[in-house]
């Protein structure tokens, strides 16, 4: 089995007695996740990604279906603090996940709250912070950072805790565009550098061309899923189901629906661009 | 502008008075209320007062901070030293209806503004140099004799600590909110104390309401973070007692006998 294994989960917020007719948040979605792979999720809102991530680590228990990490049941109530130390789960709003008003008090917290011996908590906690690039902030007060400073030492704080895998849902939703370059920088690293698994869910296209593999979502189910290339190139699906497609990918969309020759779709600017000399020589 | 309030906030730093165990400190700023309060004469007021100033010296704090948080408390000691004026007893040095100014009225007004900026700068002091985590920690150290009666001693403390924590959080909100309001209009400056607490009601509503959202978003985060209750918890930082600590002890008791002393061989004015 996959480091991550979800099968064939069901997930409804409302009370089926109640709302026999309510829509499931989540709707009969099975994936496997590998270890060190970077997963991308996206949809738009309310597709049911967050209420998926929120699966990964046991936060939401499947109505029916099975999630299973490193071959532990998650709606096996005694193994959901052993899944959260496997499975970091990374909230979209940097605010409201940093609980100490000193950085490095922050980051200790998930290690405190496991038992970590004080020496070694102080060791995870700078290794940390210096695999996500705020080390010479530890002592600064949360409030005064920038938002993606902010959510680097969220990352921080789940790396605190050692896990295999970090689970992102939208964390660049409430940043701006150096901020989200920040963040994205910090995941590839770890996902290159330290072996991490990484799940990052998102509605920005951008972000998830640099994943290993991309799963689209849609009314609680997988549309598809693939490479970013695989992905991007079924442009017409995903405009079918109002998503957007990267801005590079389009464009040779639609040459090529205009009768240009275009054999691979580019995902990025610069591979737009050696595409476009192509075209034109 | 409500960010400007710098009480109960905290500045890192590498002075003494950082560096204090957070327990030691708690307790000689309670040994401190105890002794601003025990002063009845100016020589053991001049005394506290220069206790007070030595530690707000060795903090390393710049002074305008604490300024800024005396800003907040000056109108409640303007109130209560004019009360204390007019409430003295004894010979009358000047009258007008009902007011009347006496020696004794002065006295206690000038005890009663030292007192209060004292307090006010102590505890500042206590706040600015003690991370909310640690002061917590003391805290929840000084109450565990309660944890045989079952109060809930970890529960209450990290409710602290969150508090103190989203206290900047809050007030930015609350300027933004402030801000979002009065492009629509909304007049906050003008009008009596009732038209203005009115013109509050559409800051303190939204106010609440996120902050009831943020509540539910940190359970949320905790929880991801192995959070369970305060079994089983270590600490990243663990108090330990040291000369340094040991010494503050001593220069308080020294204090302390001192506004003894001074009380039984000066007479009290108050």
């Amino acid at each position: 089995m996959d480091f991550i294994s979800i099968q064939n989960v069901f997930f409804s917020y409302a009370d089926p007695s109640e709302n026999p007719n309510a829509q499931n948040a989540v709707d009969g979605v099975s994936l496997d996740i590998k270890k060190g792979e970077f997963v991308a999720v996206i949809g738009h809102n309310g597709c049911g990604k967050s209420t998926l991530a929120k699966h990964l680590n046991a936060m939401l228990l499947p109505d029916s279906g099975k999630v299973y990490v490193d071959g532990d049941d998650t709606s096996d109530e005694n193994n959901a603090y052993t899944i959260r130390e496997k499975v970091g789960l990374v909230l979209q709003n940097p605010d409201n996940q940093l609980v100490a008003s000193v950085v490095e008090e922050d980051v200790a917290f998930g290690p405190e709250n496991l038992g970590v011996e004080p020496a070694e908590i102080r060791q995870r906690v700078d290794d940390a912070l210096k695999a996500v690039g705020m080390y010479e902030y530890r002592l600064k007060a949360p409030h005064k950072l920038s938002g993606g400073q902010k959510q680097r030492v969220a990352i921080a704080g789940v790396l605190a805790i050692q896990p295999q895998c970090i689970a992102l849902d939208e964390p660049t939703a409430m940043l701006d565009p150096s901020g989200r370059d920040e963040v994205m920088k910090t995941l590839i690293k770890l996902n290159r550098e330290m072996g991490m698994t990484v799940v990052l869910i998102t509605h920005y296209m951008e972000e998830a061309v640099k994943a290993d593999r991309v799963v689209v979502m849609d009314s609680g189910k997988i549309l598809t899923q693939g490479t970013p290339r695989e992905v991007f190139s079924q442009v017409e699906l995903l405009k079918k189901h109002r998503l957007d497609v990267p801005q590079a990918s389009e464009l040779a969309f639609r040459l090529r629906g205009s009768g240009v020759n275009i054999q691979s779709i580019p995902l990025t600017a610069e591979e737009c661009a050696e595409m476009l000399g192509e075209v034109l020589v | 502008m409500v960010r400007d309030v710098a009480f109960g906030q905290y500045f890192p730093g590498n002075s003494i008075i950082h560096r204090l165990d957070p327990r030691a400190k708690n307790l000689i700023f309670i040994a401190f209320v105890v002794i601003i309060f025990c002063a009845f004469n100016y020589v053991s007021l001049g005394i506290t007062a220069a206790f007070t100033l030595l530690f707000l010296i060795l903090s390393r704090i710049p002074a305008k901070f604490y300024f800024k948080s005396m800003k907040v408390i000056l109108f409640i000691v303007l109130i209560t030293s004019l009360f204390n004026i007019f409430y003295g007893t004894g010979d009358v040095i000047w009258q007008w209806w009902i007011f009347k100014v006496t020696w004794n009225g002065i006295h206690r007004a000038v005890f009663v503004t030292v007192r209060i900026i004292c307090l006010i700068l102590a505890s500042s002091c206590l706040t600015f140099t003690t991370s909310p985590t640690e002061l917590t920690n003391a805290i929840e150290w000084m109450m565990k004799p309660l944890s045989v009666i079952h109060f809930p001693v970890h529960e209450i403390s990290m409710m602290m600590s969150l508090a103190l924590r989203f206290i900047p959080t809050l007030m930015e909100e609350t300027d933004k909110l402030i801000a979002a309001q009065k492009s629509r209009g909304a007049d906050m400056e003008s009008g009596n104390v009732f038209k203005r607490a009115k013109a509050l009601i559409p800051i303190l509503v939204p106010l609440f309401v996120s902050a009831f959202r943020r509540a539910y978003d940190i359970a949320t985060a905790m929880e991801c973070r192995c959070y369970r209750g305060g079994a089983g918890r270590t600490s990243m930082k663990t108090l330990s007692f040291s000369a340094r600590d040991a010494a503050a002890f001593i220069l308080t008791a020294i204090t302390i006998c001192g506004v003894i002393l001074c009380n039984i061989f000066v007479t009290s004015v108050i």
